[in-house]
């Protein structure tokens, strides 16, 4: 007989499970206490549940592995919830571990009762309550199952304070049996077929590479696929580094933050190749007028996306690693050239045009000659970047500048909250990912305002000793919003100017980090220097002027091709 | 494949499930959560006692039925689904009725409930209890018929339907 929460630890150990991310409380206490002898997995103590979450996710990208968190009732839980929503809105895997009030206190708003299983329902792959710990090992084995196989996403186990307390036989699970959840791998064949003739027939094919090519690790068949069949390929944010941006083929990201030449070549195509994405409307713009004059193909390993917001002339459900393998097996090799000459064209046309403009119009005191862009902080970046490099970013302008021009060309090295889009995200992400990779290089690009939501998790990197090395571009405002508000509301800036900020140089010193400030062009590259050789953690504030925008961009209701800014 | 258009229909959905604690309101919460109407739902234990069976009519156009098949089957706890829409079912409801029943108008609704082949249940003194199973269009007709005397209460179950044949 073992006590419940060991019965937790030891199923967590089998999955393999390394580090946890987490902040104890009373319901927890039982886990936490069966943590302390767990010598093989590390606990690290967060800042904020919140932060728990979102490090359990960079953990699982950088890694490839699932990522796992924990928290105590109430708040503990609650507090996990917007780290769950990002997680699910990625499909990135994850387990979430809660503490929850005793059994019999259940239902009675106990101290720190909510009920967390109803709350997470709509933002989890999965979630169970825990009755008996007898339970446990199968619905660990379950959790990490569902969290990783098929279309990835968190799964949540809310355990009750009397399980973890209880005595029960550790009975090992050695089977998973779900009848209900059987993801499909192979494609279907007659589908398969359809879709090799379709690429045969077309003359001027497209492939759009999603966050499914990433997290089925896939890149090389899309490589093979790109380069056999001369396909140009164009990347959702969150198929960034599925294929490397140098690729003469690779358009780099579409949508309505996207790269003009990405979207110029999806509206002229005639064949568009989803691959493991779900047509956002980030992605899209106005549904209607999306490749008005392609058939779409669209693969995806979740047969609900497909349909779901696109029509579709040929859906092929399955893993994406085993489906381009089908697919490049039957592939004929083909040039394509005509098609290639014209992306090449479209793609020497629009390069210039791919950066931050002056947005307002609106003059501002005191911006010089040597103001910093945006633009030069991602391109001065980018020439120290290796592949063994991992970027996050916040949410904002400074994300979408990082999210078109990162060098990346690894999945699980540009981490990103693309659905979710939450703002501080970034640094708890990265200290996710530096823990997954300690020999790395983990940078995060943040804005002033982000980073103002993910600083708690500076400690967190403190005390564990992660030499992140943040770059915060500080706009003194939230630009993205501010932007927003230049397009809908006349430029009429409401709450989105920061009249005054922390003195982030002696943030950053509280911090125990390197702390870097530039403000002039000619200064950039020699700090960058500085910043990029320093050992531990360091913090770069980078003041630009605020009447930077992101163009091109597509307004609500309007066609990719009818960008703003171009 | 159907993707887009077409007209609305109702649409019977049979959805056999794990019988455990939370799979209803994980299935009705589907539901509400992607701006679908359930019409009517009925759930109940099948000779497996580890499955239950909901059955779920929806309304509505290919595309939505679609994604409401795909959405439950995505479902951890959700076994199978079927559209029987098309099928040819066996398809019933049970109404319990209580109608205002004075002595002037007793055998009148007496004779109703013969015709519908309905029972009566419960007698008081001013009032009947009517019982009646059927498919959709008989119980709108006893409802119909039975309205001019005056309905006390009404309650009726959400459609369960079986596909005939050997299947
Ligand atoms: C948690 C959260 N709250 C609000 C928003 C809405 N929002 C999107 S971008 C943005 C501004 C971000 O400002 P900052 O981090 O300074 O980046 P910038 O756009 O200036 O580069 C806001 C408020 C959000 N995405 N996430």
């Amino acid at each position: 007989m073992q006590l419940g929460a060991e019965i937790l630890i030891e199923s967590l150990r089998k999955e393999n499970v390394r580090v946890i991310f987490g902040y104890p409380g009373g319901a927890a206490l039982k886990i936490f206490d069966a943590l302390k002898d767990a010598t093989e997995i590390r606990t690290i103590l967060v800042r904020h549940e919140q932060g728990a979450a979102h490090a359990a996710n960079g953990y699982a990208r950088a890694s490839g592995k699932v990522g796992v968190c924990m928290a105590t009732s109430g708040p503990g839980a609650t507090n996990l919830v917007t780290g769950i929503a990002t997680a699910y809105m990625d499909s990135i895997p994850i387990v979430a571990i809660t503490g929850q009030v005793a059994t019999s206190m259940v239902g009675t708003d106990a101290f720190q009762e909510v009920d967390i299983t109803g709350i997470t329902d709509p933002i989890v792959k999965h979630n169970y309550l825990v009755q008996e710990a007898g339970d446990i090992p199968r619905i660990i084995k379950e959790a990490f199952y569902i969290a990783q196989s098929g279309r990835p996403g968190p799964v949540l186990i809310d355990i009750p304070q009397d399980v973890t307390a209880a005595m029960a036989e550790n009975i090992d699970c050695k089977k998973v049996d779900l009848r209900g959840y059987k993801p499909n791998i192979n494609g279907h064949i007659r589908q398969i077929k359809q879709v090799i003739e379709l690429i045969e027939k077309a003359e001027r094919p497209l492939i759009c590479a999603g966050g499914g090519v990433n997290s089925a690790r896939a890149t090389e068949e899309l490589l093979y696929m790109v380069e056999n069949a001369g396909i140009p390929v164009t990347t959702t944010m969150m198929g960034r580094g599925s294929i490397s941006q140098d690729h003469p083929l690779a358009l780099g990201m579409l949508g309505t933050y996207g790269l003009a030449a990405a979207n110029m070549a999806v509206q002229a195509c005639d064949l568009f190749i989803a691959l493991g994405m779900r047509f956002g409307d980030r992605v899209t713009g106005a549904t209607a007028k999306f490749a008005p004059h392609a058939k779409i193909v669209h693969i995806d390993i979740d047969a609900a996306e497909i349909g779901k917001n696109m029509r579709v002339d040929v859906p092929l459900v399955g893993d994406l690693k085993v489906v381009l393998g089908q697919l490049n097996k039957r592939l004929q090799a083909k040039e394509n050239q005509p098609w290639r000459t014209e992306i090449a064209e479209i793609k020497a046309k629009y390069r210039a045009k791919d950066r931050p403009v002056v947005g307002s119009g609106k003059d501002e005191e005191g911006v010089t000659d040597d103001a910093i862009s945006a633009a030069d902080v991602i391109e001065n970046l980018n020439q120290r970047l290796t592949d063994d490099c991992i970027v996050t970013t916040d949410v904002g302008q400074h994300q979408i500048w990082a999210a078109q021009k990162i060098r990346t060309n690894l999945p699980g090295k540009f981490i990103s909250s693309g659905g979710l889009g939450t703002m501080g995200y970034g640094i708890p992400a990265a200290v996710g990912a530096q823990v997954a990779c300690p020999d790395c290089n983990v940078y995060v690009i943040t804005g002033d305002g982000s980073f103002q939501m993910g600083m708690p998790e500076l400690g967190t990197a403190l005390e564990q000793g992660l030499p992140l090395k943040i770059i915060l571009i500080n706009n003194q405002t939230l630009g993205m919003v501010k932007q927003l508000q230049d397009h809908y509301c006349q430029g009429r800036y409401s709450s989105t100017e920061f009249s005054k900020s922390p003195d982030f140089h002696h943030l950053a010193l509280a911090f125990g980090a390197l702390s870097l400030r530039v403000a002039k062009r000619q200064e950039l590259a020699y700090k960058m220097e500085q910043f990029v050789q320093h050992r531990g953690m360091a913090i770069m504030e980078v003041v630009v002027p605020a009447r930077e925008n992101v163009y091109p961009i597509v307004l609500t209701g309007s066609g990719l091709d009818e960008m703003v800014g171009t | 494949m159907k993707c887009w258009g077409g007209g609305k229909v109702k649409h019977t959905l049979a959805v056999l499930v794990e019988n455990r604690p939370g799979v209803l309101s994980h299935v009705a919460g589907l539901f509400s959560r992607r701006g679908y109407n359930i019409e009517s739902l009925a759930v109940g234990e099948t000779d497996d006692s580890s499955v239950s069976r909901i059955t779920l009519v929806v309304e509505g156009d290919a595309k939505i039925i679609e994604q409401v098949s795909k959405q439950l089957n995505k479902q951890v706890e959700v076994i199978k689904v079927n559209d029987i829409t098309e099928e040819e079912t066996v398809d019933r409801q049970l109404l319990l009725l209580k109608v205002n029943a004075d002595i002037a108008v007793r055998q009148e609704i007496m004779q109703i409930v013969e015709i519908f082949r309905c029972r009566i249940v419960d007698i008081g003194r001013r009032s009947l209890i009517v019982e009646a199973t059927g498919d959709d269009a008989k119980i709108q007709a006893i409802i119909k018929s039975l309205q001019p005397f005056g309905i006390m209460e009404l309650v009726r179950t959400g459609r369960v339907s079986i596909v005939r044949g050997q299947k």
